[in-house]
């Protein structure tokens, strides 16, 4: 064999591996879950459940899930704030008038400041998740948690709130913001809510 | 489908008046508790639902059988294929 035959023999079967493992990386990819990535950085009563129905859903699906709480979104998951997430009124026009008799009269937004007007729609919007079935906040929680999702605590939020791991409910994992960077690298789907 | 696809099926899920996500929750924590090659009955009312859990066979390589509609309930078969 001369030295021109041996360097195009040489050439095709490193060609023909190249495709091989080209083949073999598709394959792995499409192999491996999809992953969710998500930021929950509000603690009203209305924007807690959006991340977590995709939290639980997700993992209903098979995916890996990781949801980074962060500033007021760690209210989601300080066991002392939970149960008393609240959603208000003032500065919320698409709140509706809390007055069932007269659903037609607008109350004007600024009638929201009054003391016991964030509770009412707070009461109001609970009443709303009860008659449709909803499930508890904590429920949702332990299906991603079953499911084998994360639930990141983040660190910074933790030191300007003063928030400790044992205000936290369990099994949440305290992560800075690189350690959440890493994870969503791998995401399919990230969003920030 | 009739009743006896019903009684046939090996296990029944009803997750009427249920919104996203429970009716995708229970049918992945029920699937679990099925054998492959055995099914699922599970019937809900939102309109969502038939989207999303036609979405959930497909994520999880579950086989949707049959599905129909029934007034305002709709109905899945779904075998466990692993």
């Amino acid at each position: 064999m001369t030295d021109a035959e041996l360097e195009q023999k040489v050439n095709e079967l490193v060609a023909k591996r190249l495709a091989e493992i080209e083949i073999e990386k598709t394959l792995q990819e499409a192999q491996r879950p999809k992953r969710l990535a998500l930021v929950a950085s509000k603690g009203t009563l209305d924007m807690a459940y959006p991340p977590l129905i995709l939290a639980s859903t997700a993992v209903s699906l098979g995916w890996e899930v990781g949801v980074f709480f962060t500033f007021y979104g760690l209210d989601i998951i300080n066991k002392n704030k939970l149960p008393k997430l609240q959603v208000a009124p003032i500065g919320n026009p698409a709140m509706p008038a809390p007055i069932p008799a007269l659903p037609s009269f607008q109350v004007p937004n600024f009638v929201g400041v009054l003391p016991g007007m964030t509770p009412m729609a707070t009461a109001m919007m609970k009443s709303w998740f009860d008659r449709a079935n909803i499930p508890p906040l904590q429920d949702l929680i332990d299906v991603t948690r079953e499911g084998g999702g994360h639930l990141y605590a983040c660190t910074t939020t933790m030191g300007v709130m003063g928030v400790n791991e044992s205000n936290l409910i369990e099994g949440v994992e305290c992560r800075g913001a690189a350690a959440f960077l890493e994870f969503a690298a791998g995401a399919t789907v990230a969003l920030f809510i | 489908m009739s009743t006896d696809v019903t009684t046939q099926a090996d296990l029944f899920l009803d997750s009427k008046n249920l919104l996203c996500p429970m009716p995708i929750i229970k049918l992945s924590q029920g699937i679990k508790k099925i054998n492959v090659g055995q099914t699922i009955l599970t019937e809900t009312t939102d309109p969502g639902s038939l989207y999303d859990i036609q979405a959930w066979a497909r994520q999880t390589g579950q086989e949707l059988v049959k599905q129909e509609q029934d007034g305002r309930v709709f109905r899945f078969l779904i075998r466990r294929n692993k």
